[in-house]
């Protein structure tokens, strides 16, 4: 039995409106499994970013369903999908979306207190996502004192702090050097399979394809080559990403 | 303790120039407020200043009466009917008016006459500082307060000068018996009060009523009311309200003070409500994080409403410390600000309310953030 964490299917988006209007999905079906990690490709315009986007439950599709932990999420309004987020999805950003006043552990905790988690045992959750990053050392460090790559462990450590059941990350490698991009990639492989979540990460980064389970691309709003029910690998050696 | 405040603060604190901005605008709008409205409590003290000392239950003054200061006369023939009511202990006739006071240096200057039988008490001097107040029984004798000094040409006891071209000598001095009016208040005895004001002998403007230890108050003045014809009886507290009723709202000067307060609260809004939707807009790429993070829009709120608070709080103490130097300051003057413990507490409650009220801006831009933007940056 397939353990489906986000499911969608029949998804199709138009944006715009009149004559400027754009299919952006054109009937797309892509479900994310526990303990996998997805990578989504595709060239800039193919609707990569929306399909994360819906699948994150932050745009609604103009057709077909999407559930998260088996809640569908078409009827829910804004604080309903805020809610499904905030209990299930933890999202990583290209460009960190670190809070440049908070520490490091400010940063992480700050997952834990939108969810009404405070005190003593936050902390402490924070502490340990922090380490499960490599940056103990860093916790009371400011975003500005902290590297690039220090910077998306901090951003993955705040995704994953909640244990959400699904880790969204937009090109999470796109502005790093290559050691710290097979950190980030290493980082979200062991989420996958040591903390059971499912991870999708949307990417044209190639040097990410040996950490992926499985691999869809997109073009044109449209899924090609997407076997979601049976292996599909372009495996490299991990040894070799990133230039190594 | 939350992250929220955490948060908040930074964001506060993390542009010292709007910080601080902020800040003037608050002290500003607070200290604006602080003072009109320590300037009506202060005019309201002082309009009924000669209410609050005299040592009476009871007024009875000319019908229609609006103020301490009102010239009008009663006919002194109420004063027996009167003190022969039961629960009666004294009906004390008090002489008020103005006269004309005369340096030795020839110069003239309007003063305020105040007159009662110095052996019934009724209206004396109080915080006399120098010489004494029962010296004033001698014929062409007065009291004056020491702020006046330089006005009437007065040095100290035993300073001479003219009323209505008798000689007066001052054998009485007070401390902080200052006149609203520019008009200095001069205490003298009944008879002499009558001879510098031209008042008969058989009126007077006011009579003060001294009731039985142990009267019944309202049965004692429904009595004296049953007794007066032509004029009006009124408790301290009814002649204190109506005083001032008369001298802020009659005189428009109240008014005045409560439209300059209003001022302050609107220039207050306004300044607090445009820094908070300007820093909200800074900040708008960490609310739309949260947003994707999943935050509830009510999380976001109270950021924005914590730090309109920490601005409220921080604001309003500096405006306090501020306020307390202007009360100082002003404490020897003409019109000294007077701030109440109650003034100050419902200044606290307005500075909240007035930045709380400045956040909805700040927090209607917040409402229509799109989490998604997070994802094109």
């Amino acid at each position: 039995m397939k353990d489906f964490i986000i499911e969608a299917k029949e998804i199709k988006k138009m944006l715009g409106s009149g004559a400027g209007q754009v299919k952006a999905l054109r009937g797309v079906d892509l479900s994310l499994r526990r303990g996998e990690l997805t990578l989504l490709m595709g060239p800039s315009g193919s609707g990569k970013t929306t399909l994360l986007l819906i699948l994150g439950c932050m745009l609604a599709p103009s057709a077909g369903r999407v559930s998260v932990c088996g809640t569908p999420t078409a009827d829910a309004d804004k604080e309903g999908l805020a809610k499904i987020r905030r209990d299930h999805i933890g999202f990583v950003f290209q460009s960190y979306h670190l809070f440049p006043t908070l520490t490091a552990a400010q940063n992480v905790q700050l997952a834990l207190d939108i969810r009404g988690e405070r005190g003593r045992g936050a902390a402490e959750k924070a502490r340990q996502a922090l380490k499960m990053v490599g940056l103990e050392q860093k916790t009371d460090a400011l975003p500005r004192e902290l590297s690039g790559g220090e910077q998306q462990r901090v951003a993955i450590a705040r995704a994953i702090v909640a244990n959400p059941s699904a880790v969204l990350a937009d090109e999470p490698t796109a502005a790093l050097d290559g050691s710290n991009g097979r950190t980030i990639m290493q980082i979200l492989a062991s989420i996958a399979h040591e903390r059971g979540s499912a991870v999708l990460v949307v990417t044209h980064d190639p040097r990410v394809v040996p950490f992926a389970d499985r691999i869809v691309h997109i073009e044109d709003g449209r899924l090609v080559d997407d076997p979601s029910d049976g292996p599909e690998r372009v495996r490299m050696p991990k040894a070799a990403a990133f230039g190594t | 303790m939350s992250l929220t405040l955490t948060l908040a603060s930074r964001n506060l604190f993390h542009d010292r120039l709007r910080f601080i901005a902020t800040l003037v605008g608050i002290v500003f709008s607070v200290v604006l407020v602080m003072i009109q409205m320590g300037l009506f409590l202060g005019f309201g003290h002082m309009v009924s200043t000669m209410i609050d000392h005299a040592s009476t239950d009871l007024w009875v003054v000319p019908k229609g009466a609006k103020c301490f200061e009102d010239p009008s006369l009663l006919d002194l023939k109420l004063r027996d009917r009167v003190a022969a009511t039961d629960g009666v202990a004294a009906a004390i006739p008090l002489v008020i008016g103005f006269s004309d006071w005369r340096l030795d240096s020839g110069e003239m200057t309007p003063v305020f006459m105040v007159g009662a039988d110095l052996r019934d008490g009724g209206l004396q001097p109080w915080n006399v500082v120098e010489g004494n107040a029962q010296a004033l029984s001698e014929r062409g004798t007065v009291a004056v307060d020491r702020s006046y000094f330089e006005r009437l040409g007065v040095t100290g006891i035993g300073s001479t000068a003219e009323i209505r071209g008798r000689r007066v000598k001052v054998v009485a001095i007070t401390d902080g018996i200052r006149s609203f009016t520019t008009t200095p208040y001069i205490f003298v005895d009944l008879k002499n009060a009558r001879t510098y004001t031209g008042t008969p002998p058989d009126r007077a403007n006011n009579l003060l009523v001294r009731l039985n230890h142990g009267a019944d108050r309202e049965k004692v003045l429904q009595a004296v009311r049953a007794q007066v014809t032509g004029a009006e009886v009124l408790t301290t507290d009814e002649f204190r309200s109506r005083s001032r009723s008369f001298w802020l709202f009659g005189t428009g000067a109240g008014a005045a003070l409560f439209a300059g307060a209003l001022l302050g609260v609107i220039v207050g809004t306004v300044i607090v409500a445009q820094t908070l939707y300007s820093s909200t807009k800074d900040h708008l790429n960490e609310f739309a994080t949260l947003r994707a993070m999943g935050s509830s829009n009510g999380y976001i709120y109270n950021v924005i409403i914590y730090q309109a608070l920490l601005n409220a709080v921080i604001g309003f103490c500096i405006a306090s410390g501020i306020g307390a130097i202007v009360v100082q300051m002003t404490a020897k003057s003409a019109l000294p600000i007077v701030i109440t413990a109650w003034l100050m507490a419902a200044l606290a409650a307005l500075t909240v309310v007035m930045c709380v009220a400045s956040a909805i801006g700040a927090i209607v831009r917040v409402v229509r953030i799109d989490p998604a933007t997070v994802f094109m940056r």
